[in-house]
């Protein structure tokens, strides 16, 4: 019997897990997929949005702003990066004038760091603003994170910790029973006295296999971004914001942690909730917005396209209680933006507020720290050479673009968290994230994942369980 | 710090040809840095023959070219380091690279030939719609799958752009078993040589979508069908043209990309249109004692000509060794009308001992022009040209004594007749 059995292995179900498992509960957390990280926290705009923007009164603006201060620590005790990079919010039109002072004043009234600078004092500081730039609004506790890393890196802590991980095991159906639940996958059945339902795209779905009575609906918001290869000096160093809408905060431009610069998202409702696929129109969409906002893009640097789904549902305001009709199970509903940038706060809500005045939980001692990544690329070379003392394969030099040696992919192929595929290997190290996207790496990555998990190379994948990447041997194919 | 009078950034068929031409120059001190488990690059991949006709005068596949340039180096016992990944290089010439034997070493070199050769333009780079499931690669790493590995990619092919390396893996592939169910080519002319279109797609009844691009690319874990569409001449999908296949796979062909980090860490001034660093006649960048050649500098049509830059710029780094190449003035080339860039950018008359050859591509597919040279605007030369194409390379050979008369600018320029 577990005490808490979260559901999806998410930025918030990662969170959750790390930070209970500094309690004495036994916790679990249950994934549909090979990896954690899979879905909208494996593509997002990526950042920490410093609060000025939810609507006043709601759950969003309220975590938003606590999120923002409780992200830097989080990092640090992670081991994981974080900058504050700052972001501006820029008015094109003069029609837009009052919209930006409104979110200057609401800034203002949340305790979020923010100024309203002219066009030449914006321009010092971020030289490619468009031609049409007028006024900005600078909000600089705006940060920036990798959301896989941090929940990669959050899930390791947990499973130090005591936390049991399961994945390949998707929900299909929950039994209330008294004062528990009995929830069951294909590998088993999982028996917890309180459920947080962390799934994502899917938290509508897994709230129906306990309740007749969910209003909730998730109705994806599809945003599709271009990836700019990583640059010496990025066309922008801050977030650039347009003036939101309703559709959302618009097409950004967003510097990430490794020096890329990410451009999008778009906002399409659609119905499929594996409805990734990037289109024509939305990209094109994409190109004519972000003019608007900054010029000289190199386009000719994009290495990659991605689409991201929000889990939104019908209300603007994210869900987050324990059911009215199910004791005990604990609903996240409607967690898109600004969820990433809420995430602490969200699991600080969730523990401080929902569980502990019905859960009696206290702090453990002798807490196993996080050991944090081998990044060679960032060390010196008397560091660097001191590792490959140890172990020649951190001298065999595997992804040319992003500088990853194979002794860092043993590295994480073996870690409590591990990484199975091709992708979970990029996630992690970045190997194939640069700009050749894999076509040096890859062959070697697929090796090395089939000598250290001790399977045929035909049967490692690039994703997903039906993602096989080699369908046989040569020669085999003409018998 | 170990120190070497020359070191070859990249041991294929570029690099190989420097370091030899160095060597019978009269350096020997040099380091070859190769990051693969062989050296030859990327003709260890590229097991079809037709390679050498230039320079052997016969058909040889790329390994066996690879082989008569690895012997030379290994009679003249020119020193290489294996699995070297050289990962910094820096404004005084040291670098840095990697390799399980050594580990992290720093060289500092009198002099440095860079041939990295290129990469392959991907699927993101053009940003193609759909899903981005397995079953994607670019040809040349399908190639190494194949042909180095030894595993299949896929058993229904599609493949996108009619370069070299896509019209080579159609007919590989399709010897191997699988069904290559066509060739799609946005630009309304094929991007490869005439003689792969032959004897890789006709002759194995291969179709070829000229004018077509992919429009959707389909399944979420596997690629299971790939959608294409006409284009029109600005490129444009046009509605109702599309196409459906049922494939596992689909290859792009479409591009190479000099492989310039390190030129870009080392800040070496770079030409926007190749991609690669300005150089002058001598094939030296920016940077003094820096030279480039090969693929790293643009993009060749025949490892023949690669191998032959290779040689020139080998020479060039030996007598910049030994102190003969000379620092005067210059001028510099431009491209004007027509032509996409010229190599070399700059040109050092004094450096140029008997014949100066100008590389360059246009722009696009022209019949019945003529080629215009010009120095400081005045027509120096016009050449009546039957057939330009950007696929093809064009060369241009001028004596020394054609260049002395130069002060700041030789252009060329496609001037179309007038009727």
């Amino acid at each position: 019997m577990y005490d808490i059995l979260i559901i999806g292995a998410g930025i918030n179900g990662g969170l959750l897990a790390h930070t209970l498992s500094k309690y004495d509960l036994k916790v679990a957390v249950l994934e549909k997929d090979n990896d954690v990280a899979n879905e909208a926290t494996a593509a997002n705009s990526a950042i920490i949005h410093s609060g000025h923007d939810p609507k006043t009164g709601t759950l969003k603006a309220k975590l938003n702003v606590r999120g923002n201060v409780l992200w830097e620590g989080l990092c640090q005790e992670l081991k994981v990066d974080f900058e504050r990079n700052g972001a501006f919010v820029v008015a094109v039109d003069s029609s837009e004038l009052d919209s930006l002072h409104e979110l200057y004043e609401q800034a203002l009234s949340r305790d979020v760091p923010a100024r309203l600078i002219s066009r030449e004092e914006a321009l010092a500081l971020e030289p490619n603003l468009s031609d049409q730039v007028i006024e900005v609004l600078d909000l600089p506790s705006t940060g920036i994170v990798s959301p896989w890393e941090v929940t990669i890196a959050a899930m390791e802590d947990a499973v130090n910790n005591g936390v049991e991980l399961f994945l390949n095991n998707k929900v299909i159906k929950i039994d209330k029973k008294d004062g528990y639940f009995d929830v069951t996958t294909p590998h088993g059945v999982y028996q917890s006295r309180f459920i947080i339902n962390a799934a994502g795209v899917y938290s509508d779905e897994i709230y129906r296999l306990v309740s007749d009575h969910v209003d909730y609906q998730i109705t994806p918001r599809r945003g599709e971004y271009y990836v700019l290869d990583r640059a010496e000096k990025p066309v922008v160093s801050r977030t650039i914001y347009p003036l939101p809408s309703k559709k959302g905060k618009g097409v950004l431009v967003v510097p990430t942690i490794h020096k890329n610069i990410l451009i999008g998202p778009n906002s399409d409702i659609i119905t499929d909730k594996e409805g990734k696929d990037n289109t024509a129109e939305a990209l094109a969409y994409v190109r004519r917005e972000v003019a608007k906002t900054v010029k000289n893009i190199p386009m000719h640097t994009v290495i990659r396209t991605y689409v991201g789904l929000r889990p939104t549902h019908l209300e603007y305001d994210f869900v987050i209680e324990e059911a009215k009709d199910v004791a005990q199970f604990i609903n996240l509903i409607g967690v898109d933006s600004p969820g990433l940038a809420s995430a602490p706060a969200i699991t600080e809500f969730v523990i401080e507020t929902l569980l502990k005045p019905k859960l009696s939980m206290h702090l453990k001692n002798n807490r196993v720290e996080r050991r944090p990544w081998i990044i060679l690329n960032r060390m010196s070379i008397e560091d660097k050479q001191s590792y490959f003392k140890n172990d020649a394969r951190f001298g065999h030099m595997i992804c040319r673009c992003e500088l990853v040696s194979e002794g860092e992919i043993v590295d994480v192929i073996h870690r409590n968290v591990g990484a199975r595929t091709v992708k979970a290997v990029k996630r992690r190290v970045r190997a194939g994230a640069g700009r050749c996207q894999g076509g040096f790496c890859e062959p070697r990555v697929v090796q090395i994942l089939a000598r250290e998990l001790n399977i045929d190379p035909t049967e490692v994948l690039l994703d997903a369980d039906a993602s096989k990447i080699l369908v046989g041997k040569t020669k085999e194919t003409l018998k | 710090m170990k120190n070497y009078d020359l070191v070859v950034i990249g041991g294929g068929s570029a690099g190989l040809a420097a370091a030899v031409s160095a060597f019978e120059t009269g350096v020997k001190d040099i380091l070859i840095l190769e990051r693969d488990k062989e050296l030859g690059g990327i003709l260890q991949q590229c097991i079809h023959n037709g390679f050498g006709v230039h320079t052997f005068k016969e058909e040889l596949s790329g390994p066996a070219f690879a082989e008569r340039f690895i012997d030379l180096v290994r009679q003249k016992h020119i020193v290489y380091k294996l699995n070297s990944m050289v990962i910094h290089l820096n404004k005084d010439k040291i670098l840095e690279y990697v390799n399980p034997e050594d580990g992290y070493v720093q060289v500092k070199a009198g002099a440095i030939i860079l041939a990295m050769g290129c990469r392959e333009r991907t699927r993101g780079a053009i940003a193609v719609p759909g899903y981005r499931p397995s079953g994607v690669w670019s040809a040349g790493t399908a190639q190494r799958y194949l042909n180095m590995e030894g595993y299949m990619v896929g058993k229904k092919i599609f493949i996108l752009g009619s370069g070299d390396i896509g019209l080579i893996m159609a007919r590989r592939l399709t010897l191997e078993g699988a069904v290559v169910k066509g060739v799609a080519e946005i630009m309304p002319y094929s991007n490869g040589l005439p003689r792969n279109v032959k004897q890789c797609l006709e002759d194995f009844d291969i179709p070829l979508y000229l004018s077509h691009t992919i429009a959707k690319i389909d399944g979420l874990d596997r690629v299971n069908g790939v959608t294409i569409c006409q284009v029109d001449d600005k490129f444009q999908p046009i509605p109702n043209t599309e196409k459906t296949f049922d494939v596992d796979t689909v290859l792009f062909s479409i591009g190479l990309i000099p492989e310039n980090a390190l030129s870009e860490e080392a800040e070496l001034a770079m030409d926007p249109v190749t991609r690669g660093p300005r150089v002058d006649e001598s094939y030296q960048t920016s940077l003094d004692g820096v030279f480039a050649c090969g693929n790293v500098l643009h993009v060749h049509d025949l490892v023949d000509f690669v191998a032959n830059e290779g040689s020139k710029a080998g020479i060039s780094a030996a007598r910049y060794v030994q102190n003969q190449l000379t620092s005067s003035d210059g001028f510099k080339t431009e491209a004007k009308t027509g032509i996409g860039y010229i190599v070399p950018q700059v040109i050092h008359p004094d450096n140029v001992k008997n014949t100066i050859e100008l590389l360059f591509r246009v722009k696009k597919q022209y019949r019945n022009v003529n080629l215009v040279i010009k120095k400081d605007g005045e027509v120096f030369r016009s050449i009546k040209k039957k057939h330009l194409a950007p696929a093809e390379m064009e060369k241009i050979i001028l004596k020394n004594t054609d260049i002395l008369d130069v002060h700041h600018i030789l252009s060329i320029e496609v001037m179309e007749e007038v009727a």
